[in-house]
């Protein structure tokens, strides 16, 4: 085991997959707990769909994927939680239509484009081969930034998290709260899809705080095993992708669903 | 003092009429009863008054919106939030500009617990606790955010007969201490007895005066009869 840790420092390309994982991870264990919280966990669901289809978009008509992507992720992201306002229509059928929309005009953008190809893939699964410079650099700063509003924020955060109505209510301006909640989803999810790939990578965001609630009962220890599991089992999940030639994004979500599973049955043998 | 000024108010959900021609001022230190059948638009009002639900009409506030506390109705959502009692209760002293809690929010929390009797439940955690419990962690978290008016959406659902009579000793202390109140409540009886005003609705005006008044008052009779 020792020796594959070794083996695996030695590529740059990994060590970058890594470092670009754990901040990644971080982040989306974070919002997530916030998400989760709210009930808006398929938002990240959706929006990585979004994603998806404005990055096959992007590639069919040669534009930079990001520059493309990130405002318009992030222009639905809001929408998105305007729509729980309005009553028409649930959170959870519009995000259902949004998902298979927006998966349905990729796939038509890139086999108008000549079919699927190995950039379409790697949108659709992850591929740590496809990480740039570029998504360290950003993955860093989106890191630093959310780690700030968290510290900075976190009783705010927490108050509108437990009851929005009554922070509303007493003045507090929940809207931009929720919006930043939502833009830094959205740049999240976009940054890590190279990594996690778009059908994947919402369960970064949902996995870590369902785990965590499965064992701890107050906010403050929700927060840290979330980001600590979220962590650990990306670490996990890069190793088994390494030893076993299988995908970075799958294995990170199995090993996941495996500390889930074993958070939940400690909850239950403790209770 | 004219704390909260209401004229004309109007609200809709999906174009059809929920309250219409509500107007009644607030004056500090009052004590107000909002009652009504179920469906009479109640909570409704306290949502559009706090702006949580557009509104057409005029509502104006001589008091800060961070003096207001609130209290909504029993939301069954909460039952799994992950959070010690002391945090829930803390949130509640959070403003518009603060960030962070000093001494004095601690203290004033634990006196919220203490006013609750629920000092004990501090370091518990708030899922696991039992339906009355929970509410009058509420309740202390609201305290703790009100400075000048309270609004209350029927704040004593859940809780046994034994608290709910604390409760409203609570509440009349606060009144005398200068808070206003405002609370939706099914209980016209303790209504009468701890109220200074009522203000009844069933979608529009029907009564707005002086406790008082409301005994005396013919066409308000028949809704109480009802209630008893």
């Amino acid at each position: 085991m020792i020796n594959h840790i070794i083996e695996m420092f030695s590529y740059t390309f990994l060590v970058k997959a890594i470092i670009i994982g754990i901040l990644v991870s971080l982040c989306c264990a974070l919002l997530g707990v916030v998400l989760v919280l709210k009930r808006y966990a398929m938002i990240g669901d959706g929006l990585s769909h979004v994603s998806f289809g404005t990055l096959s978009i992007a590639l069919a008509l040669n534009l930079m994927p990001l520059v493309f992507s990130i405002p318009i992720v992030i222009v639905v992201a809001f929408l998105l939680l305007r729509i729980k306002e309005s009553s028409k229509i649930k959170t959870d059928s519009a995000i259902a239509l949004l998902s298979t929309s927006s998966l349905a005009i990729g796939v038509c953008a890139t086999s108008l484009k000549g079919g699927f190809n190995i950039d379409v893939c790697n949108y659709m699964f992850g591929s740590i081969l496809a990480l740039s410079k570029t998504d360290l650099v950003i993955s860093a700063v989106l890191a630093i930034v959310i780690i700030s509003v968290f510290i900075i924020f976190y009783n705010k955060i927490f108050a509108i998290t437990f009851d929005e109505d009554s922070s509303k209510a007493s003045g507090m301006n929940t809207y931009f709260y929720n919006a930043l909640i939502a833009i830094l989803t959205a740049l999240c999810i976009v940054v890590g899809m190279n990594l996690m790939g778009s059908m994947l990578i919402s369960s970064l965001i949902i996995f870590p705080a369902l785990t965590a609630m499965q064992l701890f009962k107050t906010f403050k220890k929700v927060v840290f095993t979330a980001s600590l599991v979220s962590m650990v089992c990306f670490l996990i999940g890069i190793y088994i992708s390494y030893v076993y030639a299988i995908p970075t994004g799958a294995s990170v979500v199995l090993a996941n669903l495996f500390f889930f599973l074993f958070f939940h049955m400690m909850g239950r043998v403790i209770k | 003092m004219k704390q909260i000024e209401v004229k004309q108010l109007q609200v809709f959900y999906d174009k059809k009429r929920v309250l219409t021609d509500i107007s009644f001022d607030v004056y500090s230190k009052d004590y107000i009863a909002i009652v009504g059948d179920n469906g009479s638009g109640k909570s409704t009002l306290l949502k559009a008054l706090l702006g949580l639900v557009p509104s057409k009409g005029m509502i104006n506030f001589n008091v800060k919106k961070n003096e207001i506390g609130y209290l909504a109705q029993k939301d069954n959502s909460l039952k799994q939030f992950p959070a010690s009692v002391f945090e829930v209760v803390l949130s509640g002293c959070i403003g518009q500009f603060k960030f962070f809690y000093n001494k004095h929010d601690k203290e004033k929390a634990l006196q919220a617990l203490k006013k609750f009797k629920i000092e004990h439940l501090k370091n518990k955690n708030f899922s696991e606790l039992s339906g009355g419990q929970m509410q009058r962690v509420l309740l202390a978290k609201t305290l703790c955010t009100t400075k000048k008016v309270l609004v209350l959406d029927e704040p004593t659902t859940g809780l046994d007969s034994k608290t709910i009579k604390d409760f409203y000793k609570i509440i009349d202390d606060l009144n005398k201490e200068g808070i206003t109140i405002l609370m939706v409540t099914h209980d016209i009886e303790a209504s009468l007895l701890h109220a200074n005003k009522i203000l009844h609705i069933n979608n529009t005006m029907h009564f707005f005066d002086t406790t008082d008044k409301y005994r005396e008052c013919e066409k308000c009779s028949l809704v109480r009869d009802m209630y008893d």
